[in-house]
Parts: structure tokens; C-alpha cells; sequence
């Protein structure tokens, strides 16, 4: 069964990437990853992370494509027909395919630890005690990093008035 | 803590996320608009996620570090898609364009 339900998600995330880096309208782009992103919130669903699938959904389905299509409308050039894609394609085919080899080979060779077909349930409140004890430091640096990332943005694309 | 059967071994999680990074690789080196390209960096910032996650849970649950990592990992990726995407428009408002490669001047 669960079987079934990941490859279910694989084809999702799978799917949604080729869609992400092969279509022609970019605009269609974006929803591909939308569709992706939710894929991979399946996954964490089937690895009994529900914190973090929902995490996922909220930030990459709410904010950050919202963000994304913002940033097509605002940067949209006249003719939608233009090309997205740069000379360097089979290139960069190639380099991908050569990554995925190399993986490939790494899978192969590797001696797995232990019994990898048993996994862990970690109950959401045992994260959430973990990450406001032993990891609130590099909460409290992660949250001054969206801050800061977050007014540079505004300072960024803020219009200039009166300097040229 | 209780240890459940996972129904699916580690290795196909792995090879989800290699076959994932591998497509954002492809999609960062064939695209020349840069909002495409900061997609395909979120595809590939993914595909690390997921495989935080699996190895957390599958070989190292007393510790579950890899999930922290992903919560840090979205994180600093929300903050890199709101300044990415400050730069892009402003090079689009100097430009006219977001286009990577007719943004060149740097280049020698």
C-alpha cells in the first residue's frame, strides 16, 4: 500500500519537475511547481514527518510560488513567445545525466547501515521540544536571517524617489 | 518513539531525490531566465530535503537532525526566493530584461 502511494508522489514530483524545466509557457512553469512541491509533501507524509509536510504546503504552496508568479507578472517581457531556453541545452543534458550516473554508482556501491526497511515515527512534539531547546540558537539565527533577508528584499525592489 | 515498517526501502527515496536534483541541475543549466532558474534551485533544495528526511528517520531517529535540517533548509530558501526574486526585478528595472544571459557586463 504504501508502495502504491509513493509511487503515486514519485510520479507527482517527477512529473511536476519535467514539467518545471521543459515547458514552453512559464507561467505553466510555475504551476508545474506547484505541483511538484505538493508531491514532495506527499513524501514527507509517507515518512511520517506530518510536521513537515504541512510546513511545505504553507511556505512553498502559499508563499513562495505566490512569490514566484509575482515576480512573473512584474518581469513579463511583450511577447510571451521568446525562447526560455539557452544554447547550452544538450549540455546541460548531458551534465544531468552524468550526475544521476554518478549517483547511480554511489547507490551501488554503498553499504547500507542497518536494516533500512524499519523507520522511525517522531511525534510532532518531540520536534518541536527539540527545536526550542537544544536547537533554539540556530532557531532564534534562522528567524533573524529571514528578517533581514526579508527587509533587504523590500529595500531591494523598493522604487527610488528624486535620486536619478 | 515507535519504529513502524516503512513499506518502502531507503534507497527509493534516494533515488527520487537524485532523480530530482538531477532534473533541477539540468533546469538551472538550460534555462536563461532567472525567475526559471531560481525554480529549478527550489527543485534542487527539495530533493536535499527529502533525503534529510529519509536518512532522519530511517538511520538516525534518536537524533532526527536531518528534520531540523529541512525545517533550516526552508527556511533560509524562503528568505533566498525573497531576494532573489528583489534582485531580479531590480536588474529587470535597469535592464529591461531577466534574461542571464544578455546580463553580461560582468562578463570578460
Amino acid at each position: 500500500m504504501t508502495q502504491f502511494f509513493f509511487d503515486i508522489m514519485a510520479v507527482i514530483v517527477i512529473g511536476g519537475a519535467l514539467g518545471v524545466v521543459l515547458v514552453r509557457n512559464i507561467v505553466y512553469a510555475a504551476l508545474f511547481l506547484i505541483m511538484s512541491l505538493m508531491g514532495v509533501a506527499g513524501v514527507y507524509i509517507l515518512l511520517s514527518v506530518e510536521f513537515l509536510a504541512l510546513v511545505q504546503v504553507l511556505i512553498y504552496g502559499g508563499a513562495v510560488t505566490v512569490l514566484i508568479l509575482f515576480a512573473l507578472m512584474l518581469t513579463r517581457v511583450k511577447d510571451l513567445k521568446e525562447n526560455l531556453d539557452s544554447d547550452q541545452r544538450p549540455l546541460a543534458a548531458v551534465a544531468a545525466l552524468a550526475l544521476l550516473g554518478a549517483f547511480a554508482a554511489m547507490f551501488n556501491q554503498t553499504d547500507w547501515p542497518r536494516d533500512i526497511d524499519q523507520l522511525t515515527v517522531v511525534p510532532f512534539e518531540t520536534i518541536g521540544t527539540a527545536l526550542f531547546s537544544r536547537w533554539a540558537v540556530p532557531f532564534e539565527v534562522a528567524s533573524g536571517v529571514l528578517l533581514v533577508a526579508l527587509v533587504g528584499a523590500i529595500v531591494l525592489a523598493m522604487e527610488e524617489r528624486g535620486e536619478g | 518513539m515507535e519504529v513502524v515498517s516503512g513499506g518502502v526501502s531507503l534507497q527509493q527515496y534516494l533515488i527520487l531525490s537524485s532523480v530530482l536534483f538531477s532534473i533541477g541541475v539540468y533546469g538551472v543549466l538550460a534555462r536563461r531566465n532567472a525567475v526559471m532558474i531560481l525554480m529549478s534551485v527550489e527543485l534542487m533544495l527539495n530533493a536535499v530535503s527529502i533525503n534529510f528526511v529519509a536518512f532522519a528517520v530511517y538511520t538516525a531517529p534518536t537524533l532526527f537532525i536531518g528534520i531540523i535540517f529541512a525545517i533550516f533548509v526552508i527556511t533560509v530558501a524562503a528568505a533566498e526566493v525573497g531576494l532573489a526574486l528583489a534582485i531580479i526585478l531590480r536588474v529587470f528595472r535597469n535592464r529591461g530584461t531577466a534574461n542571464v544571459d544578455e546580463i553580461s557586463t560582468l562578463k570578460w
